[in-house]
């Protein structure tokens, strides 16, 4: 007989058996064909996940939905991440599904080209719509994971090429669940930040599931409103990416993102010097070409002549100054002879002179007496000599 | 003539000073501007040698703190430091 302790109720089994099998399985990978997909009206999905041998129930509920990284369909075959559950009412376990990827390459090739058609057919990828990539940042952006080779290489050249300028690291996860939405997420944080000249989004080379967050559509769209201008690496050399059609210019890898964002500081520095030595030559081809102009002129024809005729002015001017000189001394000597003739003729009319012929001069009360009239008896008067005056009376009558 | 030298960016310091060079190189202009520009140009390079000179990356991190503000904080490679 079978001891009564050992005898399990169906709840008591059921629940043992969902306990080990979600301990057991708390996260698989599974990959499978989707078949009877259902979009229920609670908005949660339930599919079937199936291969040749073999099937599982799946659910998906809504609030995942928004993070997926492709649209579920049937026949689509993808990776399924989750864990799996059991439901006791129904006795059955499924898989509580948390991200679906597409399986395989012809299956992202088919999303990829969809998407790119897409968008190309909007106008996201248009060169006329692609900023310029500023020539000489000072501060760049990245937006990658915090760890890895990329932001590693991106540090080491830049400080090899350009130290003056300053790196903005914007961390995000750039696989997995929900790295999409953080890359996009970024982007639009450095836009409203906005101290930032130029953006690098990438990563390091992995599988094409690895780098599917940068051929996403929020990714495109975040790159394509950015006002930023965006240089995308994703990856290496060989991977392109619906982010590298969107992005103002894309590098092969973060590397060479690093190289193509500054220049060597070097080369700037030689740039400086030889636009300095250049406006130095200019200024001085410019005097010269003054100089010489100015040279030439002096010696043209055309300049001399006026020099030439003032030449001959002043030899005329000498010579009218020569003459006229001579022309106001004899001026001067006519005056003079005449002058001297005037003073002769002043010197013969002098009373003295009169005087020393046998005149005499009457005066009466200091005055010249010129007429008898002027006279009567008893005047005093006085007589002037050459040699001196003496005093007379008048006595005689007057005749 | 009023002097543009101070640019706030060594893009747009460089954009001048290419410009300027390209006009002294044009040669049609008098030489009382063409010193204005020269003088202009030399102001240009002192600055925009200035800011070359920075000897080390300087490398900090975005960060949105929880009123949505951004705060730069200290960044440091992990991988340099396993090396």
């Amino acid at each position: 007989m079978v001891a009564e302790e050992h005898i399990l109720t169906v709840s008591e089994l059921t629940h043992q058996i969902k306990f080990s099998l979600e301990t057991k399985f708390p996260r698989v990978l599974v990959k499978g064909e989707i078949s009877n997909f259902k979009l229920h009206t609670s908005g949660h999905m339930y599919f079937t996940l199936k291969d040749e041998g073999a099937q599982i129930s799946a659910v998906l509920w809504r609030s995942k939905i928004p993070y997926l990284s492709c649209t579920p369909s049937d026949g689509m075959k993808v990776v399924a991440r989750g864990a799996l559950t059991l439901y006791p009412p129904r006795g059955a376990y499924q898989i509580d599904v948390e991200q679906l990827q597409p399986l395989g390459l012809g299956e992202l090739q088919m999303m990829f080209d969809r998407l790119k058609r897409k968008l190309a057919a909007e106008g996201l990828f248009d060169a006329e719509h692609k900023k310029q990539i500023p020539r000489y940042p000072e501060r760049i952006g990245v937006i990658t994971a915090e760890t890895g080779a990329a932001i590693h290489d991106i540090i080491n050249i830049l400080s090899r090429r350009n130290p003056a300028v300053e790196l903005i690291v914007v961390p995000v996860r750039v696989q997995g669940i929900g790295a999409a939405d953080e890359i996009a997420q970024a982007i639009k944080d450095c836009n409203e930040y906005g101290k930032i000249d130029v953006l690098i989004v990438g990563r390091g080379g992995g599988s094409l599931e690895d780098l599917w967050a940068f051929n996403e559509e929020k990714v495109a769209r975040a790159i394509y409103e950015s006002k930023i201008p965006i240089i995308s690496a994703v990856g290496h050399e060989i991977d392109f990416s619906i982010a590298d059609f969107v992005a103002d210019l894309r590098a092969p890898t973060p590397s060479a993102a690093a190289e193509l964002v500054v220049r060597n500081r070097t080369d700037i520095i030689a740039d400086i010097q030889n636009f300095c030595y250049t406006m130095e030559n200019e200024i001085e081809a410019q005097i010269e070409n003054l100089k010489s102009r100015l040279q030439h002129a002096v010696m043209s024809y055309s300049f001399n002549k006026p020099r030439n005729i003032l030449r001959e002015t002043m030899q005329r001017h000498d010579e009218l100054e020569r003459a006229l000189l001579r022309s106001i001394s004899q001026v001067y000597e006519r005056v003079d002879r005449k002058f001297e003739g005037c003073v002769k003729q002043l010197e013969a009319l002098h009373p003295a002179n009169v005087l020393h012929r046998g005149y005499a001069i009457v005066r009466k009360s200091g005055k010249a007496v010129s007429s008898k009239k002027q006279l009567k008896q008893n005047d005093m008067t006085e007589i002037q000599f050459h040699d001196g005056a003496v005093d007379a009376r008048i006595e005689g009558h007057l005749k | 003539m009023t002097k543009k030298a101070v640019k706030d960016s060594l893009e747009e310091s460089l954009k001048r000073l290419e410009e300027i060079v390209g006009i002294l190189e044009g040669g049609e202009i008098p030489l009382e501007e063409s010193l204005d520009l020269f003088e202009e140009g030399i102001l240009l390079s002192k600055n925009c040698s200035e800011k070359l000179k920075k000897a080390e990356l300087r490398i900090q991190k975005l960060v949105k703190n929880l009123d949505g503000q951004f705060e730069l904080h200290e960044f440091y490679d992990k991988e340099e430091e396993d090396e």
